[in-house]
């Protein structure tokens, strides 16, 4: 096994519980409920990391306020930290990040991932090449590459275990 | 009246998105292709856009740009699984006559010089090859340009002479002509601040348009030696200069551009869903200092990006996208 670039990261407390209580709009079947933070968070809290046996969540890669959503205008911004700025495996996550989003999502959403402002060392060209959709539909057309992005996005069980 | 754009026929046909759509050099077909490795072509029958037959079989991977041949018998299709596929119809239907290898990675485009003389490619693996057709319609590598620094998007022939322009990543435009049996990159156009998805030639080959990730149009002049503007010039060549830059009227990456050479319109397709249509206001602005206005806008053509715009050649004011949305539609300027 290749070495990996952040051996022994810090795992955070998983702070967003797994339920929520539904509101009154929400259990009505007749009221249209906007797409919302939380929900975003939830499609891609439980990501794998390349690396390590945890999720985007665990790692705090992902965070709930990092999340921008304009259901209106049909635009979702994502912002990631990788642990470490030099870590080699953004594009892959943020890849990652994007094909969860593009796969749950109504075609209609316009969806941005990047990296939070400040965390990576080559945080310009790799925000453009996740925002480049010829070099991201080329991408998902590579077996190799498609096949380890769907490893980040097959969910382990144990990701289930209750947040605190 | 005001210029309006009316949809006058909505396209199904591919099951995924539609990468490009290209019009005959005569007006009278149009070709698409896209993510799932076809080409169709569309003919007109009464009032009906049909399509009239659907190339497959010549790509692994999604086909992203087509380009006719100026006699209208050949198509040139670039892929993603790195090759060119020429098809050829002189024996009535569409046949693949030859597939060029050379790219080390995704082709983006291919497309003829008006002569017929040459066929431009360009890849991911940032080179511009330039390929000579000889009469039977074989093809030779005349050239290899390795000049941009990144991915090469989108190339453009000159509308008369033998000169391409071609689009990168790396932000910029440049220019390639043939000196002395090579071919040389003569000039480096820089002001976009990212990837250049797509250039085009005015009719009179004097000036580009650009249309830019950076969400803005930019329209390049050319200025020979010696020209009364009093702009520096090196050499025997011509000076290449940003004189209009179309910002605030896309949201999002402008994906493709179209210069009518029938009415001189700008037409830009932009992944905020929409298309615009530009003219040049000849009572304002000089040829140093053009002046373009917006006439018309059609905010929500597609329900996804539109990824092409193209004129007809031949019917002014006849114009064809294509979208995420896997469809293609056909618009017709009225009231101008």
């Amino acid at each position: 096994m290749p070495d990996k670039d952040n051996l022994n990261p810090l795992i955070h407390q998983r702070v967003t519980p797994r339920t929520r209580l539904k509101t009154t709009n929400e259990l009505d079947n007749d009221v249209r409920d906007p797409f919302d933070q939380r929900e975003i968070f939830d499609l891609i809290r439980d990501i794998n990391d390349p690396e390590h046996p945890l999720t985007l969540e665990d790692l705090r890669v992902v965070t709930e306020k990092d999340i921008t959503v304009n259901d209106e205008e049909g635009s979702i911004t994502v912002l990631f930290t990788p642990t470490i700025p030099h870590c080699s495996m953004a594009t892959l996550i943020g890849l990652a990040i994007r094909v969860r989003l593009l796969r749950a999502l109504p075609p209609r959403f316009k969806v941005e991932v990047e990296i939070a402002p400040g965390s990576h060392n080559s945080e310009k060209a790799v925000n453009k090449q996740l925002a480049d959709k010829e070099r991201v539909a080329a991408a998902l057309e590579n077996q190799h590459l498609l096949n380890v992005v769907n490893q980040c996005l097959t969910i382990k069980s144990n990701n289930y275990s209750p947040a605190a | 009246m005001t210029p309006t754009l009316e949809c006058i026929e909505t396209i199904q046909g591919h099951n995924d998105r539609v990468w490009d759509v290209k019009w005959s050099p005569n007006g009278m077909l149009l070709a698409s292709c896209g993510t799932d490795k076809t080409i169709r072509i569309w003919g007109k029958e009464g009032n009906k856009w049909v399509c009239k037959s659907i190339l497959q079989d010549g790509h692994q991977r999604t086909i992203r740009k087509l380009g006719w041949s100026p006699c209208g018998n050949m198509l040139a299709s670039a892929s993603f699984d790195a090759t060119v596929c020429v098809w050829d119809k002189r024996s009535g239907e569409f046949e693949s006559s030859a597939t060029l290898e050379g790219h080390e990675n995704e082709a983006k485009a291919a497309v003829w010089s008006q002569s017929g003389t040459y066929l431009a490619t360009c890849s991911r693996d940032k080179s511009v090859w330039i390929w000579s057709v000889d009469e039977d319609g074989d093809f030779e590598c005349a050239g290899v340009l390795s000049v941009h620094s990144q991915d090469v998007k989108d190339i453009s022939w000159h509308p008369f002479e033998d000169l391409l322009a071609s689009a990168s990543y790396d932000n910029t435009v440049k220019l390639f002509k043939e000196d002395d049996g090579d071919w040389i990159s003569f000039a480096t156009l820089t002001g976009h601040s990212s990837t250049v998805w797509s250039v085009a030639w005015s009719k009179d080959g004097s000036r580009l348009v650009t249309g830019s990730d950076d969400k803005t149009i930019k329209i390049w002049r050319r200025f020979d030696p010696g020209n009364m503007e009093g702009v520096h010039t090196s050499g025997e060549d011509p000076t290449w200069k940003c004189v209009c830059t179309l910002s605030g009227y896309h949201s999002r990456p402008i994906y493709a551009v179209s210069w009518c050479h029938n009415t001189e319109m700008i037409a830009a397709a932009s992944g905020d869903d929409s298309v615009s249509i530009f003219q040049e206001d000849l009572s304002a602005g000089d040829r140093a200092e053009p002046v373009f206005n917006l006439i018309c806008r059609v905010r929500h053509a597609h329900e996804q990006d539109v990824n092409a715009v193209t004129w007809n050649p031949s019917v002014a004011g006849l114009l064809a996208t294509c979208s995420d949305d896997g469809t293609i539609k056909i618009w017709k300027m009225t009231g101008e």
